[in-house]
């Protein structure tokens, strides 16, 4: 097998069962390095089972079992020598809700580096600036680091989660409907970010609309039932798909 | 013959409303009967002083600090094994056999008399370890006590803490500990806190389970191996051998005071150092 020195992550032949049932069938994909690519599909399509697999999040979920590999840089996460802490900082997560911790503004986005060591941490304080002002969050906030991040917006508190995110100086981010409940505005301040971010780090991101999908992502992948029946460049997906299901699914036809 | 539904919820709301008026009314009674008639008796050498002819004149402080040494070492032994197990219960384990068997232990013994404390208390560490009456006797037995409680309210506490925070620290590349210690823990301690005030409430109160084990001596504790006498004990032997009731009422009132403000003091420290940020 010949993988090209772009693909980031190579999930090969992934399948995930909850108890009995299963949610991911036999699934490979390539993802490329410095790319955004989108997993879209109707609900229940495995799609956030898919990007929990790649931190192995899905671990945690009680009767949870994986079969398959997924490859980071061409090593496999399910190694025995894998440090699951190591991983989880490579391969960041945004939630679908915005999750801030009970905590302030600054607390949130310094609790990744603080878990470290402190000689391998640095300069905090450098760290949650920089990450602040990736995430365009740093503006609004930089007045009110000691506030606690429940008093943000929604839109704020969301970029404050991808700000925590990028203080882990990850590889990979993968955001799983980061925008579904934000308005429009937030919407676009996050899709902004995102294609910034796409420079430095590659993107996995499950968007909440197939609109989403078309503006920001380079590649789309398209999951139903849990099973990926196409991918491609975005592209070629949305104006060319292969496969029916896709074309009625991108056409509104069901979802 | 049928009442329409808006009579009927109009009963139901006076019912309601009197229920809760008539409880609060009794409570209050008894507060301010207490207090009027204990509140005149207490002052500066009633605090300080010791207790002289049995307790008819003189103050109470052997008694003062009888009780807080007791309490102070049945939540010393008791808060950190207790809160222990509650972490032990809620993230460690999921339902298994020990769980099962932890939790039954754990609600059997609340509902336990204290005086059954008291005398296997008596039994075990008065007379089998030979710790005397003593405050650590006393302290033990009412640690044994109180564990139930601070178990069931610390794990209550922590169970209410929302998922996504635990999910959150995993995702952040925390470890299993860094996680309950960071995430888990600030968000569980105001309910955990309420738990232990709970407890020195019933540490400081407690009468039947102290007498077997610490004793009912009037002098000044000395050490951990005296033995002592609690304001609440004190309290008993004044009321029921008449020595005097006035004195008596003074140390029920003071009883009450210390509870209230244990209450105030320790709500306000959770408030101002633990629970920051939310």
């Amino acid at each position: 097998m010949t993988t090209e020195t772009n693909v980031k992550i190579a999930i090969r032949d992934l399948s995930v069962y909850y108890d009995k049932k299963q949610a991911v069938h036999s699934l490979s994909l390539d993802i490329r390095a410095h790319e955004i690519l989108s997993v879209i599909g109707p609900a229940n399509s495995g799609i956030t089972t898919l990007l929990r697999s790649l931190n192995r999040l899905f671990d945690l979920t009680p009767g949870s079992r994986t079969e398959g590999d997924i490859l980071l840089d061409e090593k496999s996460i399910y190694g025995p020598d894998v440090s699951l802490t190591e991983l989880r900082r490579r391969v960041g997560m945004v939630f679908d809700v915005p999750t801030p911790l009970p905590m302030s503004i600054f607390d949130n986005v310094a609790y990744g580096p603080r878990l470290k060591s402190k000689k391998a941490r640095g300069s905090v304080a450098e760290t949650v600036e920089r990450s602040l002002r990736m995430a365009a969050l740093w503006d609004e906030t930089k007045d009110r680091l000691k506030m606690p991040a429940a008093s943000l917006s929604g839109g704020q508190q969301q970029r404050l989660c991808i700000a925590r995110v990028l203080a882990l100086e990850p590889e990979v981010i993968l955001l799983d409907r980061p925008c579904s409940g934000l308005d429009p505005i937030s919407t676009a301040k996050i899709e902004d970010s995102l294609t910034l971010l796409k420079k430095q780090f590659t993107i996995v991101l499950a968007p909440h609309n197939v609109q989403q999908a078309v503006r920001v992502s380079s590649r789309t992948a398209f999951m139903l039932s849990g099973r990926l029946i196409e991918e491609g460049p975005s592209t070629e997906v949305f104006s060319d798909p292969k496969d029916r299901r896709t074309s009625d699914y991108i056409t509104g036809r069901f979802g | 013959m049928r009442i329409n539904p808006r009579t009927t919820g109009k009963i139901a709301k006076v019912l309601i409303w009197a229920a809760a008026l008539s409880v609060l009314v009794v409570l209050v009674a008894i507060i301010l009967y207490i207090l009027f008639k204990g509140m005149p008796f207490i002052n500066w050498r009633f605090l300080t002083d010791i207790p002289r002819s049995m307790g008819r004149s003189g103050g109470i402080a052997p008694a003062i600090a009888g009780t807080a040494m007791v309490s102070l070492v049945a939540i010393v032994i008791a808060v950190p094994f207790g809160i222990g197990t509650a972490f032990y219960l809620a993230e460690y384990t999921r339902g298994n056999a020990v769980t099962r068997i932890i939790r039954f232990s754990a609600e059997s013994l609340a509902a336990i008399p204290s005086i059954v404390y008291g005398l296997f208390g008596f039994l075990f560490f008065v007379i089998y370890l030979d710790l005397g009456w003593s405050v650590l006797s006393g302290g033990l037995t009412l640690a044994f006590m109180i564990l139930p409680t601070v178990i069931r309210t610390s794990e209550e506490a922590i169970l209410t803490v929302p998922n996504t925070y635990r999910e959150v620290s995993f995702s952040l590349g925390g470890t299993k500990w860094q996680t309950i210690r960071k995430a888990v823990f600030p968000s569980a301690i105001q309910g955990i806190a309420n738990g232990v005030i709970l407890s020195l409430g019933r540490c400081v109160a407690e009468t039947a389970a102290v007498i077997l084990t610490a004793g009912s001596a009037l002098r000044m504790a000395s050490s951990l191996f005296s033995p002592t006498r609690t304001m609440a004990v004190h309290f008993y032997y004044l009321a029921r051998e008449g020595i005097s009731m006035d004195n008596a009422y003074a140390t029920a009132a003071l009883l009450i005071l210390l509870i209230f403000l244990i209450n105030v003091v320790a709500n306000a420290f959770v408030n101002r150092t633990m629970a920051k940020g939310r």
